[in-house]
This record gives structure tokens, sequence and C-alpha cells, in this order.
């Protein structure tokens, strides 16, 4: 294919091309707490995650969920899915 | 060349101000996860033009355009075109579009790339109104459901978008709902393998739109799942199928009662939607039989 | 380079040909149909190697070319009329998105009332749109002005889309006979396709034609405007290269017997033959008529047309449109413009349209007019001409009582 890209150049016209994220963690009026007693490590409210900030643990010794409060909007579908209900919305300012 | 200031999630950027319960982007990661980075998007005006970026700042990985709300199956069919002339035969090049620049405005130029058997996939997520304008009716607004346009229910059925796409004889069309992400990655990978034009059609509920807390997206698109309200089907090579029974067919007054956008509908009007999802049901269950 | 019979789609055709496509999106319209047919026999025959498109309507012949350009290929399509307004939205997205089409449209008047005849309603309406164009007076400038139009439209200083145009019928169903380039020729003077701005490349992620805000949208069009300003120079040294080349001159504005010009008329199109054949005669009788043909009314060639016509006392523009509601038409309104501090006098005269020839006893009518202006007569700023006299009473129907 040819082309006359090089290492930067002028583009004119509308184009995106620095990945960027919007701090919607800012979003939040909950935040999911985890009883890690209940959670099974299912995975279940990862999958469902709008915005993926839930990682899973499978070392048993680790606490089994964290959240990137970056992000989480606090939707609470996490919470809503987890089939151990596990999880539960708390209030972001505390209760 | 894409430069990087955040660490992406699969493809997608991490920080997407969709609404709070909104799932589309959980379509996007999924999609583009089992499509890899070999893929061009083409992403209409609507809900997903958050994917598309603004100004120089971008939101997904793969290289992409926005075209305007109604030629995206046109524009991809271009790309397609495009890319086979220069002898590339493995770009997958996907569509993900709402309802409104699919079923409405878009159906024209769909209808045209499916006629000519394009290769390309077009991921259609259905919100069931005009979610990124304002809540606005669109044809897939089901009966009885309140928008901004229709403030006292819409009066008439949607449209069947996968009844079209069979009508198009197009090698795979299937429904997936963001209730069941493990059916719909299969379904996109599936339709990653085969060649030529695919649609997916996958319901994706607004908390925004349809009214009900954003925790619940995911149980609202079971429960439409289970009383037929949706069905997720598959027609491949001129075969059809039901993936799932639903388990309280035509029971959708539950289904209904967890949204404001059916608040004001009538007994009448819940029968009458709950008449056409069994009448759908019994067809499309006609249909398997008869394209087994 | 070889003598060859074409009608003007045919010499739309031929360029396009020479100019080796990837991929041909085109919807058939009269009177542009046998451009679609034609592209559609040539990919058969394998003249070109191209994938084509059978879109389901001009709204997709312009989204498919979009797409495909940025891919990185040279594309085709090709409209006319009602069909270039359906195309209108993606016009302004190939403009913006800097998709460097060349487009042949044959000019035909826009609905209501239908009426598959020519005038220049449909491309003056997208005058505004961001493309460059050419308006072409015979069927050879057809294929020149194409093939010039791709290494104008594909400059990097330039990347703007033309439009090729020409009159519906009187050009584009007219034989004539073209001076045809060879392939070989053809090839060396316009090249392979380069992608030179913005593409769809996986490798190379860019997200094209985002969400732009206000604080930078201004300066896109910027971009665009300076594209238009250097689409004027690179124009002048294309034709110059092609003149060198092909030997025949092409320009934004062609003079006729201008030099000592009294009253003369401005044109556009295939019109201008007649034009001339009239000035010849009215020369004959001692009158100073001349007439200044406008090829490239995108980027308007202002500076030009001062130049050819500062010294005329009287002018006369002719508008092919109704130019509805403006106190003079598109062409006469951009004239005037450019005369803007001279002395010379500037009439608008519209007609043409749907297909009303615009005959010698035309020509002769206003240029009549325009010398008994000179002599000091009065002149309406606007006149349409040859309007029947029953105009406002064509129809009378019966009423229920």
């Amino acid at each position: 294919m040819p082309t006359s890209t090089h290492a930067t150049r002028k583009v004119l016209g509308p184009c995106s091309h620095i990945l960027v994220a919007a701090n919607t963690g800012s979003w939040r009026l909950e935040r999911p707490d985890v009883d890690p007693e209940l959670c099974i490590r299912c995975g279940t409210c990862a999958m469902y995650c709008p915005t993926a900030c839930i990682t899973v643990s499978k070392d048993k010794s680790e606490f089994p969920l964290t959240f990137d409060w970056n992000y989480c909007k606090g939707c609470g579908i996490c919470g809503n899915e987890c089939p151990k209900k596990a999880i539960r919305m708390i209030p972001e300012g505390g209760e | 060349m894409l430069t990087y200031k955040v660490e992406p999630k699969g493809a997608v950027s991490p920080g997407i101000s969709t609404c709070q319960g909104c799932m589309i982007d959980v379509i996007f990661r999924n999609a583009l996860d089992v499509l890899g980075e070999d893929t061009v998007l083409v992403v209409p005006p609507g809900c997903a033009a958050q994917f598309s970026g603004c100004g120089p700042e971008a939101s997904v990985t793969v290289a992409g355009i926005q075209g305007n709300l109604e030629n995206s199956a046109a524009i991809a069919s271009g790309i397609a075109n495009g890319y086979k002339h220069q002898g590339n035969d493995h770009t997958t090049i996907c569509v993900i579009a709402g309802d409104g620049g699919t079923v409405d405005i878009g159906l024209q130029s769909l209808s045209g790339a499916m006629e000519r058997n394009e290769n390309i996939l077009y991921i259609c997520y259905d919100n069931e109104a005009y979610m990124n304008t304002g809540v606005q009716g669109s044809s897939s607004t089901p009966l009885a459901a309140s928008t901004t346009t229709t403030p006292a229910g819409k009066p008439v059925n949607s449209k069947d978008l996968f009844r079209i796409c069979m009508a198009h004889n197009i090698p795979y069309a299937a429904t997936a709902s963001i209730a069941n992400i493990p059916d719909f990655r299969r379904k996109v990978q599936k339709a990653k393998d085969i060649r030529g034009c695919r649609v997916i059609h996958i319901m994706s509920p607004c908390p925004t739109g349809w009214g009900y807390k954003s925790a619940k997206t995911v149980e609202v698109a079971r429960e439409a799942i289970n009383s037929g309200a949706w069905l997720l089907l598959e027609y491949e090579n001129g075969r059809l199928t039901i993936s799932k029974k639903p388990t309280a067919l035509g029971q959708v007054e539950s289904y209904v009662r967890m949204q404001k956008r059916f608040k004001g509908a009538s007994d009448e009007a819940i029968a009458a939607l709950s008449a056409h999802v069994c009448e759908r049901y019994t067809y499309m269950e006609k249909l398997t039989q008869i394209m087994a | 380079m070889a003598v060859k019979m074409f009608d003007g789609n045919g010499a739309a055709v031929e360029a396009i040909r020479l100019a080796r496509p990837g991929v041909i999106a085109a919807y058939p319209i009269t009177p542009q149909s046998s451009i679609a047919e034609h592209l559609a026999d040539c990919v058969a025959e394998g003249k070109i190697d191209a994938e084509y498109v059978r879109v389901e309507s001009e709204h997709s012949a312009m989204s498919v070319s979009i797409g495909a350009c940025l891919t990185g290929v040279r594309v085709a399509t090709a409209t006319a009329s009602v069909g270039l307004a359906l195309m209108h939205e993606v016009c302004g997205v190939t403009a913006g998105c800097r998709v460097p089409i060349v487009m042949p449209v044959v000019n035909r008047s826009l609905v209501a009332p239908w009426s598959l005849w020519c005038d220049h309603s449909d491309t003056m309406a997208e005058r505004d749109t961001g493309w460059l164009q050419f308006y072409a007076s015979t069927v050879q400038e057809i294929l020149d002005l194409q093939l010039c139009a791709y290494r104008i439209s594909e400059h990097e200083d330039v990347l703007t889309p033309s439009m090729v145009c020409f009159d519906g019928f009187y050009l584009s169903h007219s034989m004539q006979r073209v001076d045809t380039p060879s392939d070989e020729e053809a090839w060396d003077f316009v090249g392979p396709y380069v992608r030179k701005n913005m593409y769809l490349d996986p490798k190379d992620v860019m997200f094209i034609n985002d969400l732009c805000p206000t604080v930078e949208h201004t300066e896109m069009k910027y971009q665009q405007k300076v594209g238009f300003d250097k689409a004027a120079g690179v124009a002048k040294d294309v034709f110059a290269e092609y003149e060198k080349r092909f030997g025949r001159k092409l320009s934004a504005v062609e003079s006729y017997r201008l030099e000592d010009a009294e009253v003369a008329v401005v044109t556009i199109g295939s019109m201008s033959g007649t034009g001339k054949y009239v000035v010849n005669q009215l020369r004959e009788k001692g009158i100073k008529a001349g007439l200044l043909r406008i090829c490239m009314f995108r980027p308007f060639p202002a500076e030009e047309i001062r130049e050819a016509l500062q010294n005329v006392k009287v002018i006369g523009v002719m508008d092919r449109s109704s130019g509805l509601g403006a106190f003079q038409g598109p062409v006469c309104s951009e004239v005037k413009a450019a005369l803007l501090g001279t002395s010379c006098q500037v009439y608008d005269f519209i007609g043409g349209i749907a297909g009303r020839d615009i005959s010698d006893g035309s020509f002769r009518k206003i240029f009549g007019m325009l010398t008994d202006a000179a002599a000091g007569k009065e002149l309406a700023g606007t006149t349409w001409f040859d309007v029947r006299e029953d105009a406002m009473n064509l129809r009378e129907v019966e009423m229920p009582c």
C-alpha cells in the first residue's frame, strides 16, 4: 500500500488519535462493597461491569475483588448480578 | 499512530461517558476482543459515538470512521471493497450502530449491503429509541412504550430487523443480549469466521430512557428474554434456530412493570404486547421447523 | 494520442478508465445513466480492474466511495440532478474529511417540476459544499478537465474533491471527436493514487470524522479554505503541464474577443459556443462584443475575471439556474463581487432552465439589451429571458361550485 506516513506528520481534517479516558469515577454516588466471606470469585460482576473496572483475584490469600475507582461509575450492576449477594452498594461519602 | 495517554481495557478506553448503567461499553469491549486489532470500525452518530472520540481524543484502539446516521453499511461496503481490491481479505470491517441508525434511517443502506452480501459485520445495539438525542421513539420502540415522541405510548409494534435480515438471505444473522455475554461472544466469533454480510442484533437496555435503576440493566435484559420480549435467534446458511426458549413466554407483566416507559400503558396495551410477543415466538418456532 | 468519438458520458468514462480506479460505486440517473452502465461494462470486460458496487442510491454511492478511498484506492462515481441532491449530506463528508474524489456530474434540473433536461440548479446548489467545480463546454474538455481534476484534487496542498460538471444531453449525449491520450500517456500524467492524509489502516490507527468541538471546528473549515486557496495555483500548474503534454489549453476562465469589448456576456458550460458564434456575428456588424467563459467555478477565479472584464462597460451574466429569492443568480452575484470597485455595469440573465435552449437568438436579444444599457437605457438588475408571456396562466382548472 503506497503511503507517505512519517513518524510525525500533519493531518488535515477531523480524526481522533490520542487515547484518553474520562474520569468517570467522579460520577459515583454509591460504591460497591464486597463481603470477602460471601464472594466466591466467580467473576460475574467483572463480566457485566460496564467500565471493566473489577479485577477478580483467584488467589485465596488475596482480597477477592479490587475496583478501579478512577472509572467505576457506581451503577450497581455488579451488586445486582452477584449470585451470592456479596456486593452491596454503600454511599460514596461513607455511611 | 495512536498515542496512548491511558492504558486501554481491551481495545477500549477505561473511561467512556456512556450513562451510568449503560452496557454499550461491554458490547464494544467484547466485540473488539473477539475481533482483534485487525478490525476497522464504522460508528454512526448516537450513543456509540462516544467511542468515535472527540476532537483529537480517541476512545478505542482500532481504526475507524464515524459516518452519517444512515450510511454506516454503505461506508463499510466501501471499505470492504477497497480492501478487497488491494488483496486484503483478513481485516474485519465492523459497524456498531444503534437501532435508529439501523432500522429507521439506516435501513436502506443496510438492505443494499445485505443484498450485495458485502463482506461486513454489522452489529446493531438496540436500546429501542433515540437515546443519545433524548429518548425519541424509533421503529425499534415496542408497542405501548412511552418516549418523548410517543408520550402516550407507541401505538404500533416494533420493526423486526431479524426477519428483515433473513429476507435478504445473508449468510449469518443473530440476535443477542447483554444479559448473555458468552452467547454474544460466541456469535461474534462465529460471524468473524464467516465471509459475507453478517448482522448481530443485540438488546442493550437503557436505564435513562427506559426508566429503571442503573443496577438493573442486566436484570431487565434477562427478563426480556424470559418473557420472550427479546428472542435469542440464529440464522445461518438458511437455517433458523432459537438459542433459548423463553421460560415464561408472553408473561411480559414483570418485564414492563420494571420500566417507567410502560408506566402509562393500559392493561389492554400490555395484553396486546403480550399477544405480539407470543405470536412472534410461535411464528419463529414454526420457521425453525420449516428451515431446519 | 488518438482521435476517438465519444459522447460526453463516454468521455467521462474514458477519463475514469484512464485513471484506473479500484472501486466504482454508481447509481443510474438520467442523463448520467450511461456512465454507470459503461463503467459496469468496462469492469465486466476487464478494461478497468475495479470492484463495481451496485449501490441502492446516490447517498450510498458517495458513502461507498468515501469508505473505499480512505483505504487507499482511487474511486469513481458519477451523478446528476436529484441524485446529487441526495448525495449532498455525504458530499460534505467527502470535502471535510479531505477525500479527493473526482466525480462527473451531468447537469440536470432539480425537481419540482420534474424535468430530465439541463440546467445548473443541481451543481449550483452544491457550490459551497467544499468541492472544486469545473464546467466543461465541449466533450473534449470533459476528458481534459477530469484528467486534470485527479491531479488537482489529490495534490497534497489541495486534498479537496472535484465535480466535473457538464450539461445534460447538450454534452452528455452529444457525439464529438475527442483527442484521447493513450493509456500510458494518461497514466504517466495522472499517476497512481497515493494516500496522503487520513486513511483507514488497522496498522496505523486513527478514528476519522469524530465530533469536533467548537474550539477547533472553525480551524477545520479554515484548513479547507486554504485548500481552495492552494487549488487555484495548483490548477494553473496542472493545466500548464497538461497543455505541454497534450497540446490543449485549459484555464480557469476563457476570454473571447474581450480585448476591446464594450459589451460582454459571461457564460458557463455548453452555452458558450453559441455565445461565441453570436459575438462573431456582432463583431461583423461592428459591435464590440466579447465573451468570458468560466470553466473553474470553485475556487472562484475572481482575479482572472476582474482582469478580463474590468475594462468592459456593460456585462451580462448568464445564470442557468433560477437563484430563487436572490437579488441576482449565483454566477452573477459572484462575478459582480469580483468586479467590486470597477465601473462595470453588471446585469443578470436567468434562463436556459430545464433544457430550454439558450439559442443564438437568446444571445442576440441579450446583447441588444446590453448595448442599449451601454447607450444609457435603463435595464433591470435581473432579467428572466425567453419566458413565455402566459407564464402566470399555464393552468386553468374547473372549480367545484
